[in-house]
């Protein structure tokens, strides 16, 4: 206790927090010396990978942890009494009046079937002393707060009949009911679109200060870190790593780990010929500032010099690419309504060309029709107008050929592979099907080489996908994409499911395979840096339209479009000063 | 370069640290340890019943009627033993249950089995193809579940009454019987399968396999199908419970198997006429045998099925 | 919405026709009915005259439409065994086991969903477990044996109650009740209670698993992260969150009741429906297995309907689209 403290205490206090979980295989110690404070009026912001602990320290301090895991060791303090040891009613009475959360997914963590009113109401009249009529108005302020028009209107609406970044909104105005001093969010913006998170931040920040709460902002989002917190934790399997002032962890980072963490984060300004991976797998006993180093290829961080449109053959050529959906309701829906046939036109009227052995990218966010124009070039959907023209042949009129040549990866994952076949049989399997191996043996030999080639071991192809974590089982898709020898690679969000880390590596591995092989990769992502990293050529799609395309660096230094130049803008960057 | 954090493994494991939650559970809990013994005990029981029991009670040669109505424990002529007692045409109560237990276990398969070769299938074809033959598969199932399986059975069962004639009739009691118990309970067995293909469909392992140009046909059956298995398996431990009770309530209302070949309802019913004049031992011990049956399949399968409930996991 | 309705009401009077498809094909080919009505001596002249008085000579759509029309009107055939008109027959047995299951889905209801919310909030505690074996005995147990059993202990060993038929009955208006009378609710006790069982186990274990379900969401995680009292969290927002399926599960529960009535009134003699059918099916008399056929099937069907509207009701996610 440090004495004459003319200072009040900080909002939080966290000393030497512990969690351990009781598994059937023993005690598993799942954070361990966390500790860190936040005083009023400033945002922390959590940042680590996926097993970091994050989350789980958000938890803690609310004390809600599942069971079979508990708080083993460490206090925690709000406003300087300890609340770690509240059971019950005692803590009850200041989750909510005193610590606000707000959720990373608004859609399930809103009752379908209550009112947005009354989830408002109720969360006030808990907390505070005020009648029907007076909580409705405090409820209606709070709701123009988080800028939703049409409050009244709301209030009366059901969760479902709101967008995802709208009820991300309300569950702000929910956290802020009863007045908090302290904020906790967990990912609060993962779910949404690029524009939507880029409002949601903003809101986010301003209410913190108007209010003068203490915020801890987790997530494993850089950009958003930079963007809106005063100071930074970063947290690295269960501890923390390092603690200080955003902008000096973020430019001149004390530990080996968090340097390549952030070098790892591909920039929407920048391109460089390959990202730095920091090596992750040593133990967890070992001491966490000395498990982290950059890998043998250190930061050849040397922007790549754009080089001139090298004029290469055209392999894909797309033709005014359209796909129609109906949406109408049935005949007897409409009849009663009188309403017409409904269609919606997913994509419209959308052509380019790709050169063999570049990268193009599509990019757009949801709903822009990007990920129905691959499935329409990966030959899954058939168009209902324009050409798919793949080396000069017609997509769908020459299957077979084709199916050797083109091959695709999936955004998860987790259902991709299918979980009850052998890693061996799902990279065989294009082999099989194809006709293009003789016999298991050199089906065997094949399998082997598609995993070297991907960086994995031969004795991989005995296992099963869920024993491996989603970065393998990536590249077990990816090898499963080469087996057939293909010139032509759809690639739709590979890396949209996996840390920064693991990111890393499969970008880099997928620009090696691009050296080796010469592929030709069509890459679809909503994630500017990424499209910047890997890309030469791209088209930025909005409701099923290309709205802009062309040189990948050109297109990004100076977007003419005025959507483009809303995307650059939204994009949470690292380098902002806010 | 792996990214996976390894957790060294303890040296010997019981299944109380499998990796596998079904053996998990089952090392957990008593209960079902006790039923999956019980089941094991009643499967040993009808495989060996003609060697079990030392009377054949489809045989009426066999029957001594002197020997009728003979309480439990007691001998009677010729060294006969009769264990549980002797009902009233002299047969021995011990022998009748062996044999009858072995009738319904059969009824009980053999029904699962033609109801999982109907639904699965139709399940697979709705689920995947969807379009018309989905609607009419889906109405055809409303339609059928308007009415309860026993009512469905009885149905059947009344028709074929109607249409076979008597003398027909006994030999194919035990057919039309799986067959009105199996055409009454594979809408269950269509309608989760329908579901859960039209979950898979969606997932990337599926366009994968499309992109390569896999037919319908090895998609449904080499990849999904295998991704079926648990739900299946849950429903048809639960339905073969189902159908041993429905089974043992026809056969209980008189429109079952008949007394010449007697599953344990028939026993029952037959037991029931002589509650009020004493012969407490003709219905007993057919009902402890029925209810130890149906407990034992419906712990089992309950306990399976949160076993295999991936969200419990 | 109104789509909707339309959509329902298409569908139910689709599964009506259906039925009565089966309903009259049954009705027609199964046995003969010139001989079961007039015996197996009849004369040749009297199974034809009989055959044309009862228009089989006409062709068989028009005997189909024919059969429709009089079951609209109420005239559902003459039962070969009772001799009698098939409507006659039923109207009268009606009662006993429209009240019969009555008693038994009320019970089942109101006992079933108090024992699930209980079972799932206090899952831990030793009456829970008790309940929850008790309620898988339930569920294997065929109705017959549960009926043979509390007759066994209940009229034969403690003498309590009668082990069959409904007692004294008072005739009101057309209607003949047994729960007017003392030795009416005194029969009706263990048939409802056998007839209910095996539902009220089926509702608790629902309700249960539902709500141990809803209590897992995430919209309950965040009413905690917020504050909300435990008791606003499980009856309000799960309770509310449980019912809803619940309510449609149940709504057709009470369908099969009508249907098993059949076992608890051979169990019991219960003088109902039930009985009427069982007998129809041993002794093929083949108008009354039609007639309970559609009988069954406009019942399934109204309650179908009732319950979909209800659910609209309830459910705000279906209301506006």
């Amino acid at each position: 206790m440090s004495p004459s403290d003319t200072q009040p205490p900080p909002v939080l206090r966290v000393r030497d927090l512990g969690v351990t979980f009781d598994t059937y295989r023993g005690p598993v110690q799942v954070l361990s010396d966390v500790s860190f404070e936040i005083a009023a009026g400033e945002i922390l912001g959590v940042v680590g990978e996926s097993g970091a602990g994050k989350s789980m320290t958000g938890a803690a301090v609310i004390g809600l942890i599942d069971p079979p895991g508990r708080i083993s060791s460490g206090t925690v303090e709000l406003n300087g009494k300890r609340i770690d040891g509240l059971r019950g009613e005692a803590m009850r009475r200041i989750r909510g009046r005193r610590i606000g959360s707000i959720f990373q997914d608004p859609l399930t963590s809103l009752n379908p079937v209550y009112t947005v009113g009354r989830h408002l109401v109720e969360t006030i009249r808990t907390h505070l002393p005020l009648n029907e009529a007076q909580a409705r108005a405090r409820a209606l302020e709070l709701l123009e707060e988080v800028e939703i028009p049409e409050a009244r209107v709301r209030l009366g609406q059901y969760p479902h009949q709101f967008s995802g970044g709208m009820r991300q909104r309300v569950a702000i105005a929910l956290a802020l009911c009863a007045e908090p001093q302290l904020i906790i969010a967990d990912e609060p913006t993962t779910a949404l679109d690029v524009s939507v998170q880029a409002q949601i931040i903003a809101l986010l920040r301003r209410v913190c200060r108007e209010r003068k709460a203490a915020a801890m902002l987790i997530t494993h989002d850089m950009g958003v870190i930079a963007e809106t917190a005063d100071r930074v934790m970063v947290m690295y399997q269960g501890r923390v790593l390092e603690t200080g002032p955003v902008r000096e962890v973020l430019d001149r980072p004390a530990e080996p780990y968090t340097r390549v963490l952030m070098a790892a984060i591909p920039s929407v300004h920048q391109r460089l010929a390959r990202l730095p991976v920091p090596e992750i797998g040593a133990p967890a006993t070992a001491t966490a500032t000395a498990t982290a180093t950059a890998t043998a290829a250190p930061v050849r961080a040397e922007p790549v010099p754009h080089a001139a449109a090298a004029e290469g053959k055209t392999l894909l050529e797309v033709r005014d690419l359209g796909k129609e959906f109906d949406l109408s309701l049935g005949w007897l829906e409409r009849l009663v309504s009188h309403q017409p046939r409904r269609t919606l036109q997913a994509v419209d009227g959308v052509s380019f060309k790709i050169r063999q052995g570049s990268t193009f990218g599509l990019v757009g966010e949801s709903g822009s029709g990007k990920s129905t124009v691959a499935r329409m070039v990966a030959g899954l959907t058939l168009p209902t107008r324009g050409q798919v023209l793949f080396d000069g042949l017609d997509r769908f009129q020459t299957q077979t050929d084709l199916r050797r040549r083109i091959q695709m990866i999936f955004q998860d994952p987790y259902a991709s592979l299918n979980p009850r076949w052998t890693v061996a049989s799902l990279i065989a399997e294009p082999l099989e099907v194809l006709g293009l191996s003789r016999d298991p043996n050199e089906t065997a030999e094949r399998v082997a080489q598609a995993l070297r080639r991907v960086r994995m071991t031969p004795d991989d192809a005995r296992k099963y996908p869920h024993q491996f974590s989603g970065g393998q089982r990536q590249r077990i898709a990816i090898a499963r994409a080469l087996a057939s020898q293909p010139e032509f690679i759809i690639c739709d969000e590979p890396t949209s499911a996996l840390d920064v880390s693991v990111q890393a590596q499969v970008l880099n591995l997928m620009r090696d395979l691009q050296d080796e092989f010469g592929l030709t990769y069509l890459l679809i992502s909503h994630n500017l840096a990424v499209i910047r990293h890997m890309c030469d050529d791209i088209g930025v799609m909005q409701r099923g339209r290309l709205v802009e395309a062309g040189d990948a660096q050109e297109v990004l230094d100076a977007p003419q479009h005025a959507y483009t130049r809303a995307l650059m803008a939204a994009v949470p960057d690292i380098r902002h000063v806010h | 370069m792996s990214d996976v954090i390894h957790h060294p493994a303890p040296a010997r494991r019981g299944w109380r640290q499998s990796d596998s939650p079904v053996k998990r559970a089952f090392a957990r809990s008593r209960t079902v340890q006790v039923a999956s013994a019980v089941l094991l005990l009643i499967v040993l029981a009808t495989l060996l019943a003609p060697w079990l029991a030392w009377q054949n009670p489809f045989d009426s040669a066999s029957l001594e009627l002197n020997d009728a109505f003979l309480p439990p424990w007691s001998e009677g002529g010729h060294g006969a033993f009769y264990a549980l007692g002797a009902d009233d045409q002299g047969r021995d109560v011990a022998s009748a249950i062996l044999y009858g237990l072995r009738m319904s276990v059969l009824v009980g398969v053999s029904a699962v089995l033609l109801s999982l070769c109907i639904g699965v299938p139709l399940g697979l074809v709705a689920g995947y193809a969807g379009g018309w033959f989905d609607t009419l598969l889906m109405r055809l199932a409303d339609v059928q579940l308007t009415f309860p399986v026993i009512l469905v059975a009885m149905l059947i069962l009344g028709i074929v009454r109607g249409v076979v004639p008597e003398g027909v009739r006994e030999q194919v009691a035990v057919l039309v019987i799986i067959l009105a118990i199996a055409l009454s309970d594979w809408v269950q067995y269509a309608r989760t399968v329908r579901g859960a293909v039209m979950v898979e469909k969606q997932k990337d392992y599926v366009l994968a396999a499309q992109l390569i140009g896999r037919s319908r046909s090895a998609i449904l059956g080499r990849h999904i199908l295998p991704n079926l298995l648990a739900p299946i398996l849950v429903i048809a431990a639960i339905s073969f419970a189902h159908a041993i009770v429905a089974e043992s309530t026809l056969s209980y209302l008189g429109v079952g198997l008949p007394p010449t070949q007697p599953s344990l309802g028939t026993l029952i019913r037959i037991g029931q006429s002589f509650l009020f004049s004493g012969e407490w031992w003709i219905l007993l011990f057919p009902s402890l045998v029925l209810l130890a049956l149906a407990l034992s399949v419906n712990l089992v399968g309950d306990w399976l099925r949160d076993a295999l409930n991936p969200k419990l996991q | 919405m109104l789509a909707y309705l339309l959509r329902r009401l298409g569908q139910s009077a689709l599964v009506l026709v259906a039925v009565s498809l089966i309903a009259f094909m049954v009705f027609r080919h199964i046995g003969d009915p010139t001989i079961s009505l007039l015996g197996e001596d009849a004369t040749l002249e009297e199974r034809a005259a009989l055959n044309s008085e009862l228009g089989f000579d006409k062709p068989v759509p028009l005997q189909y439409l024919n059969y429709v029309g009089k079951v609209v009107q109420g005239d559902l055939g003459i039962s070969y065994r009772l001799k009698r008109p098939v409507s006659e027959v039923i109207t009268e047995r009606l009662p006993a086991t429209l009240e019969l299951a009555l008693i038994a889905s009320l019970g089942a209801l109101g006992i079933g969903v108090v024992l699930g919310v209980y079972t799932a909030l206090r899952s831990e505690g030793w009456l829970s477990r008790w309940v929850m074996t008790v309620s898988l005995v339930g569920v294997s147990l065929p109705t017959f044996l549960i009926g043979i059993g509390l007759i066994y202990l209940f009229a034969v060993e403690l003498r309590w109650l009668p082990s069959f038929g409904r007692g004294t009955t008072v005739k009101v208006g057309g209607w003949e009740t047994g729960l007017l009378t003392a030795s009416g609710w005194s029969a009706i006790i263990l048939p409802a209670i056998t007839l209910g069982f095996y539902n009220m186990t089926l509702i608790m274990r629902l309700v249960r698993a539902e709500m141990l379900e809803v209590l897992r969401s995430d919209y309950i995680r965040f009413g905690r992260a917020r504050g909300l009292r435990e008791k606003d969290l499980y009856f309000g927002h799960a309770l509310r969150n449980t019912l809803i399926p619940v309510i449609t599960i149940a709504g057709l529960q009470i369908g099969t009741l009508i249907a098993f009535s059949i076992v608890t009134e051979t169990v019991f003699q219960w003088p109902g429906v039930g009985l009427l059918f069982i007998s129809s099916i041993q002794g093929v008399d083949v108008p009354l297995i039609a007639a309970y056929l559609m009988f069954i099937a406009l019942l399934y069907v109204v309650i179908n309907l009732l319950v979909d509207f209800l659910y609209l009701a309830v459910d705000p996610r279906l209301r506006r689209r």
